[in-house]
């Protein structure tokens, strides 16, 4: 029911995240979508690769402080309001959301949403019972 | 054109004659040897050791027969194993910091106290301080000894002492104008920063009193005193001391500016090769060794400071026949002194150490910016984490930040970085960076 993603650790200067996709690049590695979280001295670089095992496994190697995290993923309809629809189940719920991205994929009419929140369980069964259409990583 | 009068304190002791103080020492040494051997454990192991009796010990010229002691005899005896003096004599304790994390603890009886003020009266003398003197206390009060020692000393010459203590700049400036401070005692770097704090805060010099000032607990250099001089309009001198010995006044600068007379008939110095620990003649450079005399709460019997310098006889045209030390040129070890305080690279290893989340790879930057020391320590990640919140990593810094902090005593800006950005060495690990002039 949930959907993997990397997050890899990185200091905020030039050049590291061309090293973080370069590696991927050259090995063939796909992105399905990317994130950057960024502070004045670092950042978090959060993606989700057409195969993140081998994602993990070339970073890993490369010394990047790599770690995989599960996300709740939502598809809704690529129409306004559909992203303030989802957002506010967690707030009626009093769950909160530690992150968000979303991205749309142009074959599709749909927009994903990527969440990570406090409390994982009750979010996806709030959502379940609402009807919203939940991703896993195969439907990527 | 300088303002200050100084004056000799204690010509009695201060102007002897070369035999008159070797006969002095010679009697001092003997008593303190008697003390340490009968009520100090770790004397009479060392000097059993060496199969020696305080009655071997008969004058100035037997110091080198008797054992060192180094910092980490005393880290060893923590905390008050190294008294000499019943624990109820005992009327006031400092400490600074040591290598671990460990502090290293001094007892001071009355009668020590007594000799610190005497010497730090003697070293406020040289920079002109009076009955009607102001002196200004911006040293850190505490068990740093710097705020104290400076205070005994005033105190005991009849200034009026304002104990300020460190930081608060505009208070500071505020105080010394509207009080009229004439001397100054604080680190030269807090000195010069407060010199040119003060056109910053609205103030003009004209206004300010000052005339002097004694300046330690940190090496400096002839530039920093002609820019400290020349911001606060003063004469600037050099007060050297360390909390095992005594404090500061130890030894002090007077106003022929060209080392410190150190208080010999209280405090015996001598220079060795810290390789051989063979003693070396005057003018020679190698490392400060003081055994004290007058001391009985923790009196020390060739202590080694780690301090590199010289000493030199010649006679100096103040008047005082006392020894001088040269400037500290640096360390026989890797302390580094921030902002007056004592660091160890391994106090903050082993700060860090406490940490999870982060690798035993760090680089420490040292430097001054503005006149004020700046540590950054950029310390990497711990490989294996799995970061992807924000607040996490923010989480890990902060925990870092604190450790060093209540380890050291100073804060420390901390960089976390990737894991394996840090230079690995080969060889001896260089885990410090001094970039301050």
């Amino acid at each position: 029911m949930l959907v993997k993603q990397l997050s890899v650790f990185m200091e905020n200067r030039p050049g590291r995240l061309y090293k973080l996709t370069h590696a991927l690049g050259k090995e063939g590695i796909d992105f399905v979508t990317l994130s950057i979280a960024d502070t004045k001295d670092f950042g978090i670089v959060r993606f989700i690769a057409r195969d993140n095992e081998k994602a993990y496994e070339i970073l890993k190697k490369e010394g990047f402080t790599v770690g995989i995290t599960e996300l709740i993923g939502v598809e809704v309809a690529d129409k306004p309001n559909a992203l303030a629809e989802v957002v506010s189940l967690m707030e009626e719920s009093q769950i909160n959301i530690e992150y968000l991205y979303s991205f749309v994929l142009t074959n599709h009419n749909t927009a994903k949403i990527l969440m990570r929140v406090n409390d994982t369980d009750r979010a996806l069964t709030i959502l379940q019972n609402k009807g919203i259409k939940l991703l896993s990583e195969k439907i990527l | 054109m300088s303002k200050v009068k100084d004056y000799i304190y204690a010509p009695e002791y201060e102007c002897l004659s070369r035999s008159e103080m070797e006969n002095l020492q010679s009697e001092r040494l003997q008593k303190t040897v008697e003390l340490v051997y009968n009520n100090c454990k770790p004397y009479r192991a060392k000097m059993d050791e060496l199969k020696l009796k305080p009655s071997d010990i008969r004058s100035v010229s037997d110091l080198a027969k008797l054992p060192f002691t180094v910092k980490h005899d005393l880290r060893e005896a923590y905390p008050f194993g190294f008294y000499s003096s019943p624990a109820h004599d005992i009327v006031e304790v400092h400490a600074s910091s040591g290598t671990t994390g460990k502090l290293t603890v001094v007892g001071y009886t009355q009668n020590d106290i007594n000799v610190w003020s005497e010497i730090a009266a003697r070293s406020l003398a040289m920079a002109g301080v009076t009955k009607d003197s102001m002196v200004h206390v911006a040293y850190g009060y505490g068990l740093f000894t710097g705020g104290l020692g400076a205070h005994y000393g005033a105190q005991k010459i009849g200034a009026s002492t304002v104990p300020a203590s460190a930081g608060n700049t505009i208070r500071q400036l505020t105080l010394m104008r509207d009080f009229g401070a004439t001397h100054l005692c604080c680190t030269p770097s807090y000195a010069i920063f407060l010199g040119t704090e003060i056109q910053k805060a609205g103030m003009d010099i004209k206004d300010f009193s000052l005339i002097g000032g004694a300046f330690g607990a940190e090496p400096w250099t002839y530039q920093m005193r002609e820019e400290l001089e020349r911001l606060l309009g003063i004469d600037a001198l050099d007060i050297y001391g360390l909390s095992e010995i005594c404090g500061p006044g130890v030894a002090m600068e007077c106003m022929q500016k060209h080392g410190c007379h150190i208080q010999e008939d209280h405090f015996i110095p001598e220079i060795i090769d810290p390789e051989t620990l063979e003693p070396l003649p005057f003018g020679c450079e190698g490392e400060l060794v003081f055994t004290t005399i007058t001391k009985t709460g923790q009196p020390l019997i060739r202590y080694r400071t780690r301090d590199l310098c010289t000493l030199s006889n010649e006679k100096c045209a103040c008047g005082r026949t006392t020894v001088k030390m040269g400037k500290v040129k640096g360390r026989s070890d890797d302390m580094l002194i921030i902002r007056g305080v004592n660091v160890f690279p391994s106090q903050i290893e082993a700060a860090i150490m406490n940490v999870s989340g982060v690798s035993p790879h760090y680089m420490i930057y040292v430097d001054r910016v503005n006149n004020l020391d700046i540590m950054e320590i950029d310390i990497e990640l711990d490989g294996n984490l799995a970061p992807d919140k924000v607040s996490d990593v923010e989480a890990i810094k902060k925990k870092v930040e604190t450790e060093v902090n209540s380890y050291i005593g100073l804060s420390a800006k901390i960089k976390l970085c990737e894991s394996g950005s840090i230079k690995r060495s080969e060889g001896k690990a260089v885990r410090v960076i001094d970039r301050r002039e």
